[in-house]
C-alpha cells in the first residue's frame, strides 16, 4: 500500500510568524511587570487583584492565539469556556467559604 | 432502498441528519480539548486546596524586610525563593522562577511554530521547532530538579523550632520556611505540574520521531503535532498559574 504522495511545501506565511512572536513578547513583558509589581507595590488585595488580572490576560493570549481558541467555531469555544467560567466561580465560592470556615473554627 | 436514499438527500441541510461536523475540527482534537477540560478540573481542586489550607494560618503581618520563616504564620514566596545557581548566597527574589517561566513560554512558541510548519507541510521547519521544543521542555524540568534539590536542602542558617531543634531543609513532616504544609503544597502543586512537563516531553519526543521518519509526510497532515501542541499549551498555561498563586501572592 505504499504509495509516494508529492508534498508540496508552501513558504513560511511570515505575518503569521511575526504575530506569533509579537505574542510571545506581549507574555514576557506582562511577565516582567507582574516581576516589578512583586517588588514594588506594597502587598495586599489590590495587589493579587492585578496579579490575578494580569494571569488572565497572559491564559487568554495563550489559549485564543498558542491554542487556536479564537479561530474554532462558536460551539467548540463556549463547550470548553463555559464548564471554565463553572469553575472559576466554584473557585472563588470555595475560597470565600473557606475564609468563612477556618475562621470560625479558630 | 429508493426510500432511504431519499430520506438522506432530504435531511442534507438537516443538523441532525447525519454528515455534518457542527464543531468543524476533527474527533482527536475535539478528545484532547475534553481531556484538557478535565484536567483544568484536577488544578483547579489543587488551587482550592491551596486557598483554604494556607488561609488556615495567619498572614504575616510585619514588614517584609524583617521577615524570618516561622511555623506560625505562612512565608512569602519571594523570601523562600531567593536562590539562583551558580550565585549561592545572594538574595535574587523569585528570578529563577522567572527564567523558568521564560523557558515555558519560548518553548511554547517553538511549538505554535512547529504546528505552523505542519501547516505547511513543511518537514524540516516541523523537525526543527519540535527539536527546540523538547530541548525546552527539558530545561525547564532541569531546573525544577535543581529548584527542588535547594527546596529540600536548605540552608545553612535553617529554623529553630521551639523545642530548640534546628531543621534544614524541608520534607513531607518538617520544613525551614513555615508550617508542614508550605512544603506539602509545593512538592505536590510544582510535582504535578512538573509531571505534566515530563509527560509533554515524552509525548513531543514521540511526536518528533514520527515526523522526522516522515510518517505524517504519508498521512498527508500534520494533525498530529497540533494535537500535542494543544497539550504543550496547556502544560504552559498552568504554570502561568501556579507562578502567580505559588510564587508571586
Amino acid at each position: 500500500m505504499e504509495q509516494v504522495v508529492s508534498i508540496e511545501v508552501k513558504p513560511v506565511n511570515k505575518k503569521k510568524v511575526r504575530k506569533l512572536w509579537k505574542i510571545a513578547m506581549i507574555l514576557g513583558i506582562v511577565t516582567a511587570i507582574e516581576f516589578v509589581m512583586a517588588f514594588t507595590l506594597p502587598r495586599g488585595y489590590l495587589l493579587y487583584a492585578g496579579f490575578i488580572a494580569l494571569t488572565l490576560l497572559k491564559a487568554f493570549y495563550i489559549v485564543s492565539e498558542f491554542m487556536h481558541l479564537k479561530y474554532e467555531v462558536k460551539a467548540l469555544i463556549w463547550s470548553i469556556l463555559l464548564p471554565t467560567i463553572f469553575v472559576i466561580w466554584l473557585i472563588i465560592a470555595l475560597l470565600a467559604e473557606g475564609d468563612y470556615i477556618l475562621n470560625s473554627l479558630y | 432502498m429508493e426510500v432511504t436514499a431519499s430520506i438522506d438527500k432530504e435531511n442534507k441541510t438537516n443538523i441532525w441528519g447525519g454528515g455534518t461536523s457542527p464543531l468543524k475540527a476533527s474527533y482527536g482534537k475535539i478528545m484532547m480539548w475534553f481531556f484538557l477540560l478535565s484536567d483544568v478540573f484536577t488544578f483547579s481542586g489543587l488551587l482550592v486546596t491551596y486557598g483554604f489550607l494556607r488561609y488556615s494560618y495567619p498572614a504575616y503581618t510585619g514588614p517584609v524586610s524583617a521577615f524570618k520563616p516561622s511555623m506560625d504564620y505562612w512565608p512569602i514566596p519571594e523570601k523562600i525563593f531567593d536562590a539562583v545557581p551558580f550565585l549561592h548566597g545572594i538574595h535574587l527574589p523569585l528570578l529563577f522562577v522567572g527564567i523558568m517561566t521564560f523557558i515555558l513560554i519560548l518553548s511554547s512558541v517553538t511549538m505554535v511554530l512547529a504546528v505552523e510548519a505542519g501547516q505547511r507541510m513543511d518537514r524540516n521547519d516541523v523537525t526543527k521547532w519540535m527539536l527546540w521544543t523538547i530541548v525546552g521542555g527539558l530545561a525547564f524540568l532541569g531546573c525544577q530538579a535543581w529548584e527542588w534539590s535547594h527546596f529540600i536542602s536548605g540552608t545553612e542558617e535553617g529554623m529553630a523550632l521551639s523545642n530548640g531543634v534546628i531543621v534544614h531543609g524541608a520534607n513531607l513532616q518538617v520544613n525551614e520556611y513555615g508550617p508542614p504544609l508550605f512544603a506539602s503544597l509545593f512538592f505536590f502543586i510544582t510535582g504535578f505540574h512538573g509531571t505534566h512537563v515530563a509527560s509533554g516531553v515524552f509525548l513531543n519526543a514521540i511526536i518528533f520521531y514520527n515526523v522526522v521518519v516522515g510518517t505524517y509526510d504519508k498521512r498527508g497532515h500534520y494533525e498530529m503535532v497540533e494535537k500535542v501542541g494543544l497539550y504543550w499549551h496547556f502544560v504552559d498555561l498552568v504554570w502561568v498559574f501556579v507562578f502567580t498563586f505559588f510564587y508571586l501572592i
